[in-house]
């Protein structure tokens, strides 16, 4: 009974420290840019399918990771100087259609280059789960939540100790006050991109021994974390990894106790049940209309 | 005034008649009246989607869900119930302009993304649920459908007909009426516009607030013009299921959903004939792709990107200005 209830309470922390980290980079674009970046689980793609490829080219996994996370990095650096920044006046509507355009086409890359196989990486640690409470815990998931842990408190420490992170945080709350203080904010702007990139890189790898990687796992995931970051409220850090593991627990709960087969769409009744009440979000703030 | 709006109208309504017609001279074989007429089932789609997205600024990324719906509603009537297709065509829209009322009551008072969410939301769980009840749907095996009947008249794809004298195959006679629904389509949607629903519903777009201060009850705006684009949905899924004699969840999912608002965004928002262009761009591009079928994927995507950040507008409302801009 108890057993139970610990198996499907670990995969739910596991999935949601996932969908927390792909919301946080919803978030951290959303804020600097006001897009929605669908082409967001594209980055999870890169970095699970990266390491993949380039182990089977040979090189070690200390360093096929780095290099899966450094090329999402360069994909989110191309995506905003190629594909947001020429296009900044658009309205939101086309911003998300460029996104999306952005997103068939990385697929579609992938698809070419790396090919339509579904491939497992290896688990991090060589003792593959533990018991505990009667429940089997995977080794993996510690990977996931202290890696996911790490990279939150980085990027806190990030936002609030150093110049660049003020930088950042000063553009996304005001970019034309910003930029009359002397922050280069195209430039920062990038850096947004670039950083929400690894985030996603990241959550792509530490996933990857777990559910498998392939070329179309991005749609799924950069769904399921615009939706924890719906959830959360868009906008709100906290929110996002709140709404990220709300997510992953709820959708474990559903999965072991109702039915697999509807596993899928509880995300989505959970974001439009928690939007029917507050229609910000958990954490989001009131949308204020300029007239 | 009211003969200067008749004057406006016309000569776009008679340019899309003379296209329309002219069109099957284009068309050599039975794939290419095929193509047409799936471009036009899907310009009618994409005309009710751009009175909300265009006209009333209120995005939708479910609206699949709404042409599912209309397909379905139709195949398993005239299945399960021995509804004549028409009568079961009129029950489908019926039921999803309902089913669209009582949804947008709450999620029409989103904005934003939040909307755009909710939206996508329903879509998902929509096809989900085709998906998932295969003993009504289905599943992801599909559904046969049986063909159009008219009046007791059998609308077959496979059929012969003598009208006239002259011999029409059943896909040309399905052309003929899948053309003349979009030109219908197309002068409802025009006359919605240029009606106060159309003039509150541009005001809103500017700026909800100022609508509503001057006098706009805008919630209900929104939300019929919501409930006209689920029925314009509805009606296309429900000749697309007896067309096609064969449906499959594939027509609800997300994908599809944003293959519809691709087509309204490309062709341009708020600008009737540009979704339609947009239409037939979007089914032609496979078509010219098919030699590259493993650069297909890239090459969509790059097309999108690049119209997008070259002409946000829209393709129509971009050439057009461009025009103007060499006439003055």
């Amino acid at each position: 009974m108890f057993s139970e209830f610990f198996q499907f309470s670990f995969s739910g922390i596991t999935l949601g420290a996932i969908y927390a980290l792909v919301a946080l980079g919803f978030t951290l674009i959303y804020n600097a840019s006001h897009v929605i970046n669908f082409a967001q689980g594209e980055f999870l793609m890169i970095g699970g399918m990266g390491t993949v490829v380039l182990m089977d080219a040979g090189a070690p996994i200390y360093l096929a990771i780095p290099g899966a996370i450094v090329m999402a990095g360069i994909a989110g650096v191309l995506l905003h100087k190629l594909a947001i920044a020429p296009a900044k006046n658009a309205d939101v509507v086309t911003l998300i259609i460029i996104t999306i355009g952005a997103s068939i086409f990385l697929r579609g890359l992938a698809q070419i280059f790396w090919g339509k196989d579904y491939h497992a990486l290896p688990a991090f640690s060589d003792t593959e789960s533990l018991s505990v409470g009667g429940a089997v815990l995977l080794t993996q998931s510690l990977w996931i939540l202290g890696i996911a842990t790490l990279l939150v408190v980085a990027l806190g420490l990030f936002f609030t100790r150093t110049a660049l992170g003020k930088a950042l945080l000063a553009t996304s709350m005001n970019k034309d006050a910003a930029s009359m203080v002397g922050i280069k904010t195209g430039a920062i702007l990038t850096l947004a991109f670039g950083i929400a990139a690894l985030l996603g890189a990241v959550a792509g790898v530490i996933v990857a021994p777990i559910t498998f990687t392939a070329y179309d796992i991005g749609i799924m995931l950069g769904l399921k974390g615009f939706i924890a970051a719906a959830i959360g409220g868009l906008g709100s850090s906290t929110g996002a990894i709140l709404g990220g593991l709300l997510l992953g627990l709820a959708e474990a709960y559903t999965a072991g106790y109702i039915s697999s087969d509807y596993k899928d769409a509880v995300p989505f009744v959970l974001i439009l049940v928690i939007l029917f009440f507050l229609p910000n979000g958990l954490l989001g703030s009131r949308a204020v209309e300029r007239v | 005034m009211a003969t200067v709006k008749t004057h406006r109208k016309a000569p776009g309504l008679i340019a899309l008649f003379v296209i329309l017609a002219v069109a099957p001279l284009l068309a050599a074989n039975a794939f290419h009246y095929d193509l047409m007429i799936k471009i036009c089932l899907t310009a009618i789609v994409a005309v009710g989607l751009n009175l909300l997205v265009g006209y009333a600024g209120q995005v939708s990324l479910g609206h699949a869900a709404f042409y599912a719906g209309g397909a379905y509603a139709s195949a398993l009537l005239t299945q399960n119930y021995e509804f004549a297709p028409l009568p079961a065509m009129l029950t489908a829209a019926v039921a999803v302009g309902s089913l669209a009322w009582l949804v947008g009551r709450p999620i029409l008072h989103l904005k934003g993304h939040y909307l755009s969410m909710a939206t996508l939301g329903l879509g998902v769980i929509a096809a989900i649920v085709i998906n998932n009840e295969d003993q009504i749907t289905g599943g992801p095996d599909g559904l046969p459908v049986a063909p159009l009947s008219l009046f007791g008249h059998e609308l077959s794809v496979f059929g012969s007909y003598e009208w006239f004298g002259m011999t029409i195959t059943g896909t040309q006679l399905w052309y003929l009426l899948a053309a003349g629904a979009l030109f219908l389509a197309v002068w409802l949607a025009l006359n919605l516009i240029d009606s106060p629903l159309g003039r509150a519903l541009r005001a809103l777009h500017g700026s909800e607030i100022a609508a509503q201060v001057a006098g706009v009850d805008t919630a209900k705006y929104k939300l019929r013009v919501f409930v006209i684009s689920a029925v314009y949905a509805s009606v296309a899924g429900s000749l697309y299921a007896h067309y096609s004699g064969f449906i499959t969840p594939d027509i609800a999912s997300f994908g599809h959903s944003i293959e519809l608002i691709t087509i309204v965004v490309l062709g341009g928002m708020a600008s009737t004939y540009g979704v339609i262009l947009g239409a037939a761009i979007l089914l032609l591009i496979p078509q010219f792709l098919t030699g590259f079928q493993e650069l297909e994927m890239v090459l969509f995507g790059a097309i999108l990107m690049a119209v997008m950040i070259f002409m946000p507008r829209g393709l129509v409302p971009t050439i057009a200005r461009r025009f103007q801009k060499e006439a003055a």
